[in-house]
Protein backbone atom coordinates (compact mmCIF):
# COMPACT_ATOMS: atom_id res chain seq x y z
CA UNK A 1 0.00 0.00 0.00
CA UNK A 2 3.15 2.58 0.73
CA UNK A 3 4.94 1.97 -2.60
CA UNK A 4 1.31 1.80 -4.73
CA UNK A 5 1.48 5.67 -4.29
CA UNK A 6 5.39 6.13 -5.27
CA UNK A 7 5.30 4.36 -8.60
CA UNK A 8 2.84 2.28 -9.83
CA UNK A 9 -0.62 5.02 -8.81
CA UNK A 10 2.04 7.81 -8.57
CA UNK A 11 -0.63 11.19 -8.47
CA UNK A 12 1.46 13.01 -10.76
CA UNK A 13 2.93 11.09 -13.44
CA UNK A 14 0.15 8.44 -13.69
CA UNK A 15 -3.03 9.36 -12.19
CA UNK A 16 -2.11 13.10 -13.31
CA UNK A 17 -3.81 14.59 -10.35
CA UNK A 18 -2.58 18.01 -8.47
CA UNK A 19 -1.34 19.58 -11.43
CA UNK A 20 -1.29 23.47 -10.54
CA UNK A 21 1.47 22.87 -7.75
CA UNK A 22 2.74 20.29 -9.35
CA UNK A 23 3.95 22.69 -12.22
CA UNK A 24 3.76 26.38 -10.07
CA UNK A 25 5.75 25.35 -7.32
CA UNK A 26 8.54 23.44 -8.80
CA UNK A 27 11.13 26.14 -9.51
CA UNK A 28 13.55 24.57 -7.51
CA UNK A 29 14.40 20.84 -5.81
CA UNK A 30 13.39 22.33 -2.67
CA UNK A 31 10.07 24.31 -3.53
CA UNK A 32 8.86 21.09 -4.61
CA UNK A 33 10.23 19.04 -1.40
CA UNK A 34 8.18 21.78 0.80
CA UNK A 35 5.08 21.67 -1.37
CA UNK A 36 5.17 18.13 -1.69
CA UNK A 37 5.69 17.73 2.57
CA UNK A 38 2.86 20.35 3.00
CA UNK A 39 0.26 18.94 1.14
CA UNK A 40 1.04 15.10 2.43
CA UNK A 41 0.37 16.68 6.37
CA UNK A 42 -3.28 18.12 5.00
CA UNK A 43 -3.13 14.62 3.16
CA UNK A 44 -2.66 12.42 6.48
CA UNK A 45 -4.79 14.20 8.44
CA UNK A 46 -7.53 14.62 6.32
CA UNK A 47 -7.17 11.04 5.90
CA UNK A 48 -7.37 9.27 9.13
CA UNK A 49 -10.33 12.54 10.05
CA UNK A 50 -12.74 11.46 6.84
CA UNK A 51 -12.07 7.43 7.52
CA UNK A 52 -13.35 8.08 10.82
CA UNK A 53 -16.09 10.46 10.51
CA UNK A 54 -17.33 8.55 6.89
CA UNK A 55 -19.60 6.26 8.65
CA UNK A 56 -21.65 8.76 9.90
CA UNK A 57 -22.15 10.97 7.48
CA UNK A 58 -25.11 11.02 5.44
CA UNK A 59 -24.39 9.94 1.69
CA UNK A 60 -26.10 13.23 0.15
CA UNK A 61 -23.56 15.65 2.53
CA UNK A 62 -20.41 13.68 1.71
CA UNK A 63 -18.37 15.92 -0.22
CA UNK A 64 -19.86 19.48 1.37
CA UNK A 65 -18.53 17.31 4.87
CA UNK A 66 -15.01 16.78 3.49
CA UNK A 67 -14.68 20.12 1.63
CA UNK A 68 -14.69 21.67 5.09
CA UNK A 69 -12.37 19.16 7.08
CA UNK A 70 -9.53 19.53 4.57
CA UNK A 71 -10.03 23.23 4.60
CA UNK A 72 -9.82 23.25 8.18
CA UNK A 73 -6.56 21.22 8.32
CA UNK A 74 -5.17 23.46 5.34
CA UNK A 75 -6.26 26.57 7.23
CA UNK A 76 -3.76 25.01 10.44
CA UNK A 77 -1.16 24.53 8.31
CA UNK A 78 -1.40 27.74 6.87
CA UNK A 79 -1.31 29.08 10.48
CA UNK A 80 1.66 26.79 11.66
CA UNK A 81 3.41 28.16 8.59
CA UNK A 82 2.88 31.41 9.02
CA UNK A 83 4.05 31.21 12.79
CA UNK A 84 7.42 28.84 12.60
CA UNK A 85 8.36 28.67 8.77
CA UNK A 86 7.66 32.02 7.67
CA UNK A 87 9.99 32.27 4.77
CA UNK A 88 8.97 28.86 3.32
CA UNK A 89 5.46 30.15 3.47
CA UNK A 90 6.36 33.50 1.79
CA UNK A 91 7.74 31.53 -1.24
CA UNK A 92 5.26 28.97 -1.50
CA UNK A 93 1.91 31.76 -1.39
CA UNK A 94 -0.79 31.48 -3.12
CA UNK A 95 -0.19 27.43 -3.33
CA UNK A 96 -0.85 26.37 0.47
CA UNK A 97 -4.21 27.67 0.78
CA UNK A 98 -4.72 26.02 -2.71
CA UNK A 99 -4.26 22.56 -1.21
CA UNK A 100 -7.73 22.83 -0.34
CA UNK A 101 -8.93 22.39 -4.51
CA UNK A 102 -6.09 19.81 -5.41
CA UNK A 103 -7.90 17.04 -6.80
CA UNK A 104 -5.46 14.88 -4.75
CA UNK A 105 -7.02 15.10 -1.52
CA UNK A 106 -10.65 15.49 -2.22
CA UNK A 107 -9.99 12.31 -4.45
CA UNK A 108 -8.38 10.10 -1.73
CA UNK A 109 -11.00 11.01 0.85
CA UNK A 110 -13.92 10.14 -1.74
CA UNK A 111 -12.24 6.89 -2.75
CA UNK A 112 -10.26 5.67 -0.41
CA UNK A 113 -10.69 7.26 2.76
CA UNK A 114 -14.26 6.84 3.08
CA UNK A 115 -14.16 3.32 2.21
CA UNK A 116 -10.88 2.17 4.63
CA UNK A 117 -10.26 2.24 8.14
CA UNK A 118 -8.16 5.08 9.62
CA UNK A 119 -4.88 2.55 10.14
CA UNK A 120 -4.94 2.03 6.55
CA UNK A 121 -6.42 5.64 5.05
CA UNK A 122 -3.60 7.25 7.06
CA UNK A 123 -0.93 4.71 5.35
CA UNK A 124 -2.43 5.77 2.02
CA UNK A 125 -2.15 9.28 3.01
CA UNK A 126 1.66 8.66 3.48
CA UNK A 127 1.89 6.49 0.19
CA UNK A 128 0.30 9.19 -1.98
CA UNK A 129 1.61 11.65 -0.05
CA UNK A 130 5.11 10.65 -0.81
CA UNK A 131 4.69 9.72 -4.16
CA UNK A 132 3.19 13.49 -4.90
CA UNK A 133 6.61 14.55 -2.70
CA UNK A 134 8.78 12.65 -5.24
CA UNK A 135 7.74 13.44 -8.17
CA UNK A 136 7.29 17.11 -7.46
CA UNK A 137 11.02 16.48 -6.22
CA UNK A 138 12.57 15.41 -9.04
CA UNK A 139 10.65 18.11 -11.24
CA UNK A 140 12.17 20.67 -8.98
CA UNK A 141 15.78 19.09 -9.61
CA UNK A 142 15.70 18.71 -13.33
CA UNK A 143 14.28 22.28 -13.90
CA UNK A 144 17.07 24.07 -10.95
CA UNK A 145 19.93 21.51 -12.73
CA UNK A 146 18.58 22.93 -16.08
CA UNK A 147 17.31 26.63 -14.96
CA UNK A 148 20.32 27.61 -12.43
CA UNK A 149 23.15 25.38 -12.71
CA UNK A 150 22.04 24.19 -9.14
CA UNK A 151 20.77 21.06 -7.08
CA UNK A 152 19.16 21.78 -3.58
CA UNK A 153 20.45 25.04 -3.65
CA UNK A 154 24.07 23.96 -3.96
CA UNK A 155 25.57 25.21 -7.46
CA UNK A 156 28.13 22.96 -9.79
CA UNK A 157 27.73 24.70 -12.59
CA UNK A 158 29.09 28.34 -13.21
CA UNK A 159 27.10 30.52 -15.10
CA UNK A 160 23.45 31.22 -15.68
CA UNK A 161 21.75 28.52 -16.40
CA UNK A 162 19.03 28.11 -19.22
CA UNK A 163 16.65 30.44 -17.63
CA UNK A 164 13.76 29.15 -19.24
CA UNK A 165 13.43 25.85 -17.63
CA UNK A 166 12.86 28.32 -13.88
CA UNK A 167 10.10 30.18 -15.68
CA UNK A 168 6.90 29.22 -17.01
CA UNK A 169 8.19 27.29 -19.83
CA UNK A 170 10.05 25.15 -18.41
CA UNK A 171 7.43 23.23 -16.29
CA UNK A 172 5.57 22.30 -19.09
CA UNK A 173 8.30 20.82 -20.68
CA UNK A 174 10.22 19.53 -17.74
CA UNK A 175 7.10 17.70 -16.91
CA UNK A 176 5.60 16.72 -20.19
CA UNK A 177 9.23 14.57 -21.31
CA UNK A 178 9.88 13.24 -17.45
CA UNK A 179 5.99 11.79 -18.21
CA UNK A 180 7.37 10.22 -21.63
CA UNK A 181 10.58 8.81 -19.92
CA UNK A 182 8.12 7.24 -17.17
CA UNK A 183 5.69 6.15 -19.65
CA UNK A 184 8.47 4.15 -21.79
CA UNK A 185 10.21 2.51 -19.10
CA UNK A 186 8.19 2.15 -15.60
CA UNK A 187 4.33 2.07 -17.13
CA UNK A 188 5.70 -0.71 -19.58
CA UNK A 189 6.48 -3.37 -17.28
CA UNK B 1 -21.69 2.32 4.72
CA UNK B 2 -22.69 5.90 5.02
CA UNK B 3 -25.98 6.91 6.88
CA UNK B 4 -28.99 7.03 5.26
CA UNK B 5 -29.50 11.04 4.56
CA UNK B 6 -32.52 12.89 5.93
CA UNK B 7 -33.40 16.10 5.98
CA UNK B 8 -32.64 16.89 9.26
CA UNK B 9 -29.41 14.60 9.66
CA UNK B 10 -27.82 16.31 6.99
CA UNK B 11 -28.09 19.26 8.68
CA UNK B 12 -27.29 18.43 12.18
CA UNK B 13 -24.31 16.70 10.38
CA UNK B 14 -23.09 19.88 8.56
CA UNK B 15 -23.94 22.19 11.46
CA UNK B 16 -21.81 19.58 13.64
CA UNK B 17 -19.11 19.32 11.45
CA UNK B 18 -18.83 23.20 11.02
CA UNK B 19 -18.85 23.89 14.62
CA UNK B 20 -16.40 21.66 15.62
CA UNK B 21 -14.04 23.03 12.67
CA UNK B 22 -14.28 26.48 13.30
CA UNK B 23 -13.52 26.03 16.92
CA UNK B 24 -10.28 23.76 16.11
CA UNK B 25 -9.69 26.55 13.90
CA UNK B 26 -10.50 29.21 16.62
CA UNK B 27 -8.04 27.33 19.14
CA UNK B 28 -5.27 26.73 17.02
CA UNK B 29 -5.42 30.33 15.70
CA UNK B 30 -5.30 32.08 19.10
CA UNK B 31 -2.35 29.37 20.03
CA UNK B 32 -0.46 30.94 17.02
CA UNK B 33 -1.28 34.39 17.11
CA UNK B 34 1.77 35.39 19.11
CA UNK B 35 4.09 32.98 17.17
CA UNK B 36 2.99 34.59 13.84
CA UNK B 37 3.59 38.15 15.31
CA UNK B 38 6.43 37.61 16.45
CA UNK B 39 8.19 36.00 13.50
CA UNK B 40 6.43 38.69 11.16
CA UNK B 41 7.83 41.37 13.55
CA UNK B 42 11.24 39.24 13.54
CA UNK B 43 11.50 38.91 9.85
CA UNK B 44 11.32 43.11 9.63
CA UNK B 45 13.89 43.62 12.70
CA UNK B 46 16.03 41.38 10.83
CA UNK B 47 15.65 43.19 7.43
CA UNK B 48 16.40 46.39 9.17
CA UNK B 49 19.23 45.42 10.68
CA UNK B 50 20.89 44.60 7.61
CA UNK B 51 20.77 48.04 5.94
CA UNK B 52 21.58 49.96 8.89
CA UNK B 53 24.64 50.32 11.11
CA UNK B 54 24.44 48.78 14.88
CA UNK B 55 23.87 50.21 18.21
CA UNK B 56 21.13 52.40 17.80
CA UNK B 57 17.90 52.31 19.65
CA UNK B 58 14.66 52.01 16.73
CA UNK B 59 11.99 53.60 16.56
CA UNK B 60 8.34 52.30 15.58
CA UNK B 61 7.23 52.43 12.18
CA UNK B 62 6.33 56.27 11.15
CA UNK B 63 4.45 56.87 8.24
CA UNK B 64 5.30 59.84 6.39
CA UNK B 65 2.25 61.48 4.92
CA UNK B 66 3.70 63.51 1.69
CA UNK B 67 5.39 60.04 0.53
CA UNK B 68 2.78 57.38 1.76
CA UNK B 69 6.09 55.93 2.75
CA UNK B 70 6.76 54.30 6.36
CA UNK B 71 10.06 54.45 8.21
CA UNK B 72 12.07 53.95 11.17
CA UNK B 73 14.78 55.78 13.15
CA UNK B 74 17.75 54.33 14.95
CA UNK B 75 18.37 56.98 17.48
CA UNK B 76 21.76 56.64 19.51
CA UNK B 77 22.43 59.25 22.27
CA UNK B 78 19.89 61.24 21.18
CA UNK B 79 20.96 61.50 17.83
CA UNK B 80 19.78 59.46 14.60
CA UNK B 81 21.97 57.93 13.57
CA UNK B 82 20.49 55.92 10.87
CA UNK B 83 16.86 56.04 8.52
CA UNK B 84 15.59 52.51 7.17
CA UNK B 85 13.05 53.62 4.88
CA UNK B 86 10.44 51.01 3.38
CA UNK B 87 10.04 51.79 -0.42
CA UNK B 88 7.94 50.21 -2.66
CA UNK B 89 7.98 51.00 -6.44
CA UNK B 90 6.73 49.40 -9.43
CA UNK B 91 9.00 46.80 -11.27
CA UNK B 92 8.59 44.45 -14.46
CA UNK B 93 6.40 41.86 -13.27
CA UNK B 94 4.66 43.54 -10.27
CA UNK B 95 5.74 45.88 -6.82
CA UNK B 96 9.02 45.76 -5.71
CA UNK B 97 9.07 46.37 -2.09
CA UNK B 98 12.50 47.14 -0.46
CA UNK B 99 14.64 48.74 2.80
CA UNK B 100 16.54 50.98 2.29
CA UNK B 101 19.26 52.01 5.12
CA UNK B 102 20.36 55.63 4.56
CA UNK B 103 22.43 57.84 6.79
CA UNK B 104 21.30 61.24 7.94
CA UNK B 105 23.19 62.76 5.82
CA UNK B 106 21.73 61.31 2.49
CA UNK B 107 24.41 58.44 2.14
CA UNK B 108 22.87 54.99 1.14
CA UNK B 109 24.10 52.46 3.78
CA UNK B 110 22.51 49.41 2.47
CA UNK B 111 19.70 47.80 0.67
CA UNK B 112 17.17 44.57 0.60
CA UNK B 113 14.48 43.43 -0.93
CA UNK B 114 11.60 42.74 0.99
CA UNK B 115 9.40 41.18 -1.59
CA UNK B 116 9.11 41.08 -5.26
CA UNK B 117 7.62 39.42 -8.36
CA UNK B 118 10.51 39.55 -11.06
CA UNK B 119 11.66 37.34 -13.78
CA UNK B 120 12.78 34.51 -11.79
CA UNK B 121 16.75 33.88 -13.23
CA UNK B 122 17.11 38.01 -14.33
CA UNK B 123 15.18 40.05 -12.72
CA UNK B 124 14.98 37.95 -9.48
CA UNK B 125 18.91 38.64 -9.42
CA UNK B 126 17.96 41.77 -7.64
CA UNK B 127 17.71 40.03 -4.51
CA UNK B 128 20.39 37.70 -4.38
CA UNK B 129 23.29 39.05 -7.00
CA UNK B 130 26.14 41.04 -4.63
CA UNK B 131 27.81 42.47 -7.61
CA UNK B 132 24.33 44.34 -8.11
CA UNK B 133 23.20 45.00 -5.18
CA UNK B 134 26.98 46.20 -3.36
CA UNK B 135 27.01 48.97 -5.79
CA UNK B 136 24.36 50.90 -3.41
CA UNK B 137 26.24 50.82 -0.21
CA UNK B 138 27.55 53.86 0.80
CA UNK B 139 26.43 55.67 -2.69
CA UNK B 140 27.20 59.60 -1.14
CA UNK B 141 24.27 61.81 -1.30
CA UNK B 142 25.37 63.82 -4.30
CA UNK B 143 26.01 60.85 -6.44
CA UNK B 144 22.66 60.50 -8.62
CA UNK B 145 21.42 56.78 -7.71
CA UNK B 146 20.59 55.43 -11.45
CA UNK B 147 21.29 53.28 -14.01
CA UNK B 148 24.32 54.35 -16.45
CA UNK B 149 21.43 54.17 -19.56
CA UNK B 150 19.99 57.09 -17.60
CA UNK B 151 23.27 58.87 -16.53
CA UNK B 152 24.04 57.03 -13.45
CA UNK B 153 26.65 54.82 -12.09
CA UNK B 154 25.04 51.65 -11.35
CA UNK B 155 25.58 48.50 -13.81
CA UNK B 156 22.20 47.11 -14.94
CA UNK B 157 21.50 43.23 -14.03
CA UNK B 158 22.19 41.80 -17.05
CA UNK B 159 18.97 41.53 -19.92
CA UNK B 160 16.97 43.43 -16.25
CA UNK B 161 17.46 47.11 -17.08
CA UNK B 162 13.53 47.77 -15.92
CA UNK B 163 14.16 46.29 -12.71
CA UNK B 164 17.38 47.65 -12.07
CA UNK B 165 16.16 51.12 -12.86
CA UNK B 166 12.92 50.38 -10.11
CA UNK B 167 15.69 49.43 -7.85
CA UNK B 168 17.44 52.53 -8.54
CA UNK B 169 14.16 54.63 -8.23
CA UNK B 170 13.70 53.16 -5.11
CA UNK B 171 16.57 53.46 -3.39
CA UNK B 172 16.48 56.85 -4.81
CA UNK B 173 12.83 57.77 -3.25
CA UNK B 174 13.85 56.39 -0.11
CA UNK B 175 17.09 58.97 -0.03
CA UNK B 176 15.11 61.86 -1.23
CA UNK B 177 12.60 61.00 1.73
CA UNK B 178 15.33 61.20 4.44
CA UNK B 179 17.42 64.33 2.70
CA UNK B 180 13.50 65.57 3.25
CA UNK B 181 13.31 64.32 6.98
CA UNK B 182 16.72 66.10 7.73
CA UNK B 183 15.71 69.23 6.19
CA UNK B 184 12.84 69.52 8.35
CA UNK B 185 14.51 68.81 11.18
CA UNK B 186 17.61 71.06 10.41
CA UNK B 187 14.41 73.66 9.67
CA UNK B 188 12.59 73.12 13.03
CA UNK B 189 15.36 73.28 15.02
CA UNK B 190 16.59 76.52 13.14
CA UNK B 191 13.69 78.47 13.83
CA UNK B 192 14.51 77.41 18.24
CA UNK B 193 17.73 78.57 18.21
CA UNK B 194 20.16 78.42 15.15
CA UNK B 195 23.20 78.66 16.48
CA UNK B 196 23.76 75.26 18.42
CA UNK B 197 22.01 73.35 15.05
CA UNK B 198 25.03 74.60 12.84
CA UNK B 199 27.13 73.28 15.78
CA UNK B 200 25.50 69.62 15.72
CA UNK B 201 25.71 69.62 11.76
CA UNK B 202 29.45 70.20 11.76
CA UNK B 203 29.70 67.96 14.53
CA UNK B 204 28.14 64.98 12.09
CA UNK B 205 30.41 65.99 9.30
CA UNK B 206 33.49 65.32 11.46
CA UNK B 207 32.04 61.98 12.41
CA UNK B 208 31.22 61.10 9.13
CA UNK B 209 34.77 61.81 7.55
CA UNK C 1 -6.48 53.68 -18.77
CA UNK C 2 -6.02 52.20 -15.48
CA UNK C 3 -8.71 49.55 -16.12
CA UNK C 4 -7.08 48.97 -19.39
CA UNK C 5 -3.73 48.22 -18.35
CA UNK C 6 -5.76 46.19 -16.08
CA UNK C 7 -7.08 44.06 -18.79
CA UNK C 8 -4.00 43.54 -20.75
CA UNK C 9 -2.05 42.25 -18.08
CA UNK C 10 -4.22 39.84 -16.96
CA UNK C 11 -5.33 38.27 -20.19
CA UNK C 12 -1.86 38.70 -21.74
CA UNK C 13 0.56 39.29 -19.50
CA UNK C 14 -0.23 37.56 -16.61
CA UNK C 15 -1.95 34.78 -17.70
CA UNK C 16 -3.83 32.64 -15.33
CA UNK C 17 -3.29 29.05 -16.93
CA UNK C 18 0.18 29.74 -19.08
CA UNK C 19 1.96 32.32 -16.44
CA UNK C 20 0.45 32.01 -13.17
CA UNK C 21 -0.67 27.84 -13.35
CA UNK C 22 -4.04 27.94 -12.18
CA UNK C 23 -7.17 25.73 -13.42
CA UNK C 24 -4.29 23.47 -15.25
CA UNK C 25 -6.38 20.07 -14.39
CA UNK C 26 -9.63 21.29 -16.47
CA UNK C 27 -7.04 23.15 -18.92
CA UNK C 28 -5.35 19.56 -19.81
CA UNK C 29 -8.76 17.48 -18.75
CA UNK C 30 -11.54 19.22 -21.39
CA UNK C 31 -9.28 20.29 -24.18
CA UNK C 32 -9.39 17.70 -26.61
CA UNK C 33 -12.54 19.29 -28.45
CA UNK C 34 -12.74 22.77 -28.91
CA UNK C 35 -16.61 23.01 -28.20
CA UNK C 36 -16.33 21.72 -24.66
CA UNK C 37 -13.43 23.70 -23.88
CA UNK C 38 -15.28 27.25 -25.31
CA UNK C 39 -18.04 25.40 -22.88
CA UNK C 40 -15.95 25.14 -19.84
CA UNK C 41 -14.52 28.66 -20.65
CA UNK C 42 -17.80 29.97 -20.62
CA UNK C 43 -18.74 28.58 -17.37
CA UNK C 44 -15.43 29.60 -15.29
CA UNK C 45 -15.93 32.88 -16.97
CA UNK C 46 -19.35 33.11 -14.89
CA UNK C 47 -18.03 31.44 -12.06
CA UNK C 48 -14.49 33.30 -11.00
CA UNK C 49 -16.24 36.98 -11.85
CA UNK C 50 -19.46 36.23 -9.59
CA UNK C 51 -17.51 34.32 -6.91
CA UNK C 52 -15.32 37.03 -6.31
CA UNK C 53 -17.58 39.49 -6.05
CA UNK C 54 -19.29 37.50 -3.46
CA UNK C 55 -15.41 36.78 -1.74
CA UNK C 56 -14.35 40.27 -2.20
CA UNK C 57 -17.74 41.69 -0.14
CA UNK C 58 -17.39 38.84 2.44
CA UNK C 59 -14.08 39.47 3.11
CA UNK C 60 -13.75 43.14 3.30
CA UNK C 61 -17.23 43.38 4.88
CA UNK C 62 -17.68 40.50 7.29
CA UNK C 63 -14.19 38.70 8.05
CA UNK C 64 -12.06 41.10 8.20
CA UNK C 65 -14.28 43.39 10.43
CA UNK C 66 -14.75 40.58 12.71
CA UNK C 67 -11.17 39.74 12.76
CA UNK C 68 -11.69 36.34 11.20
CA UNK C 69 -9.73 36.62 8.16
CA UNK C 70 -7.75 33.38 9.31
CA UNK C 71 -11.50 31.08 8.58
CA UNK C 72 -10.76 33.21 4.92
CA UNK C 73 -9.77 29.63 3.26
CA UNK C 74 -12.82 27.72 4.34
CA UNK C 75 -14.95 30.33 4.10
CA UNK C 76 -14.08 30.88 0.35
CA UNK C 77 -14.35 27.23 -0.50
CA UNK C 78 -18.10 26.77 0.95
CA UNK C 79 -19.18 29.91 -0.73
CA UNK C 80 -17.70 29.27 -4.23
CA UNK C 81 -19.24 25.75 -3.75
CA UNK C 82 -22.47 27.26 -2.72
CA UNK C 83 -22.41 29.52 -5.41
CA UNK C 84 -21.93 26.67 -7.84
CA UNK C 85 -25.03 25.05 -6.68
CA UNK C 86 -26.90 28.13 -7.41
CA UNK C 87 -25.99 28.78 -10.50
CA UNK C 88 -26.52 25.16 -11.55
CA UNK C 89 -30.01 25.66 -10.29
CA UNK C 90 -30.97 29.01 -11.50
CA UNK C 91 -29.90 28.36 -14.83
CA UNK C 92 -31.31 24.82 -15.08
CA UNK C 93 -34.65 27.24 -14.46
CA UNK C 94 -33.60 30.53 -16.11
CA UNK C 95 -32.24 29.31 -19.42
CA UNK C 96 -32.13 25.69 -20.00
CA UNK C 97 -30.34 26.26 -23.62
CA UNK C 98 -27.16 27.69 -21.09
CA UNK C 99 -27.91 25.29 -18.75
CA UNK C 100 -27.60 22.23 -21.38
CA UNK C 101 -24.05 24.52 -22.77
CA UNK C 102 -22.37 24.64 -19.32
CA UNK C 103 -24.05 22.96 -17.53
CA UNK C 104 -21.96 19.83 -17.14
CA UNK C 105 -18.63 22.00 -16.48
CA UNK C 106 -20.57 23.51 -13.75
CA UNK C 107 -19.93 20.79 -10.76
CA UNK C 108 -16.45 20.42 -11.97
CA UNK C 109 -15.58 24.25 -11.29
CA UNK C 110 -15.57 24.05 -7.26
CA UNK C 111 -12.37 21.84 -7.36
CA UNK C 112 -10.86 24.58 -9.91
CA UNK C 113 -8.18 26.43 -8.21
CA UNK C 114 -8.76 28.86 -10.55
CA UNK C 115 -11.92 29.92 -8.94
CA UNK C 116 -10.39 30.13 -5.69
CA UNK C 117 -6.54 31.69 -6.37
CA UNK C 118 -8.36 34.87 -8.38
CA UNK C 119 -10.68 35.06 -4.89
CA UNK C 120 -7.63 34.90 -2.36
CA UNK C 121 -5.18 36.66 -4.93
CA UNK C 122 -7.54 39.60 -5.14
CA UNK C 123 -8.68 40.28 -1.49
CA UNK C 124 -4.74 39.60 -0.52
CA UNK C 125 -1.84 40.79 -2.87
CA UNK C 126 -1.33 44.22 -3.88
CA UNK C 127 -1.28 45.39 -7.34
CA UNK C 128 0.72 47.76 -9.36
CA UNK C 129 -0.48 48.94 -12.46
CA UNK C 130 1.29 52.14 -13.84
CA UNK C 131 0.91 53.72 -10.50
CA UNK C 132 1.92 53.17 -6.62
CA UNK C 133 1.18 49.30 -5.69
CA UNK C 134 -2.15 49.10 -3.54
CA UNK C 135 -5.32 46.78 -2.81
CA UNK C 136 -7.93 46.53 -5.45
CA UNK C 137 -11.22 47.99 -4.84
CA UNK C 138 -14.41 46.73 -5.80
CA UNK C 139 -14.77 47.58 -9.30
CA UNK C 140 -10.80 47.08 -10.24
CA UNK C 141 -11.21 43.51 -8.83
CA UNK C 142 -14.43 42.99 -11.04
CA UNK C 143 -12.29 44.07 -13.84
CA UNK C 144 -9.18 42.06 -12.91
CA UNK C 145 -11.58 38.45 -12.45
CA UNK C 146 -13.30 39.14 -16.02
CA UNK C 147 -10.22 39.96 -17.73
CA UNK C 148 -8.38 36.67 -15.80
CA UNK C 149 -11.20 34.64 -16.83
CA UNK C 150 -11.07 35.84 -20.28
CA UNK C 151 -7.00 35.26 -20.24
CA UNK C 152 -8.14 31.48 -18.97
CA UNK C 153 -10.75 31.18 -22.00
CA UNK C 154 -8.31 32.47 -24.32
CA UNK C 155 -5.26 30.13 -23.11
CA UNK C 156 -7.89 27.02 -23.51
CA UNK C 157 -9.35 27.67 -26.23
CA UNK C 158 -6.30 28.16 -28.34
CA UNK C 159 -5.21 25.12 -26.79
CA UNK C 160 -8.46 23.15 -27.59
CA UNK C 161 -7.49 23.89 -31.64
CA UNK C 162 -3.84 23.09 -31.31
CA UNK C 163 -4.83 19.62 -29.53
CA UNK C 164 -7.41 19.29 -32.73
CA UNK C 165 -5.09 19.40 -34.87
CA UNK C 166 -2.23 17.07 -32.83
CA UNK C 167 -4.67 14.56 -32.90
CA UNK C 168 -4.82 13.95 -36.67
CA UNK C 169 -1.20 13.32 -36.53
CA UNK C 170 0.91 10.58 -35.63
CA UNK C 171 3.02 10.84 -32.66
CA UNK C 172 5.68 8.52 -30.61
CA UNK C 173 3.46 6.00 -28.77
CA UNK C 174 4.96 7.41 -25.57
CA UNK C 175 3.97 11.06 -26.10
CA UNK C 176 0.68 10.48 -26.50
CA UNK C 177 -1.84 11.88 -25.39
CA UNK C 178 -0.60 14.01 -21.84
CA UNK C 179 2.70 14.63 -22.84
CA UNK C 180 2.53 15.79 -25.94
CA UNK C 181 -0.07 18.46 -24.82
CA UNK C 182 2.36 19.65 -22.32
CA UNK C 183 5.01 19.88 -24.58
CA UNK C 184 2.09 21.87 -26.74
CA UNK C 185 1.91 24.15 -23.76
CA UNK C 186 5.17 24.79 -22.91
CA UNK C 187 5.29 26.31 -26.70
CA UNK C 188 2.54 28.01 -26.11
CA UNK C 189 3.98 29.46 -22.58
CA UNK C 190 6.94 30.53 -24.52
CA UNK C 191 4.83 32.50 -27.00
CA UNK C 192 2.81 34.61 -24.08
CA UNK C 193 6.07 35.62 -22.24
CA UNK C 194 7.10 37.44 -25.29
CA UNK C 195 4.08 39.72 -23.62
CA UNK C 196 5.67 40.30 -20.33
CA UNK C 197 7.17 43.89 -19.49
CA UNK C 198 4.67 45.78 -21.73
CA UNK C 199 2.73 46.42 -18.45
Amino acid sequence: MLTDGLVKNNPVFVLVLGMCPTLATTSSAINGLEMGVATMFVLILSNIVISLLAPAVPDKVHIPVYIVVIATFVTVLQLLMQAFVPSVYETLGLFIPLIVVNCIVLGRAEAFAGKHNALESALDGVGIGLGFTLALTVIGLVREVLGSGSAFGFKFIPGDGILAFVMAPGAFLVLGYLMVLFNKFVKKQ
Amino acid sequence: MAAKSTLSNMVICLTGVCLVCAAILGAVYSVTKVPIEQASQKAMLTSIGMVIPEGGELSEAISDEATGMSYYKSVAEGKTIAYAVNSTVTGFGGPLVLMVGVLPDGTVYATKVLSQSETPGLGAQCATSESFISQFRGLGPDKKIAVRKDGGDIDAITASTITSRAYALAVSNAVTLVKTLEGQVLNEADSWSGASTKAEQTENKEEQK
Amino acid sequence: MEYLLIIVSAIFVNNIVLAQFLGICPFLGVSNKLSTATGMSGAVCFVITLATVVTYLLNNYVLVPLGLGFLQTIAFILVIAALVQMVEIVLKKISPSLYQALGIFLPLITTNCAVLGVAITVVSKEFSFGGAAHMLNLAEAVVYALATSIGYGLAMILFAGLREHLSGNSIPKPFKGLPIALITASIMAMAFLGFSGIV
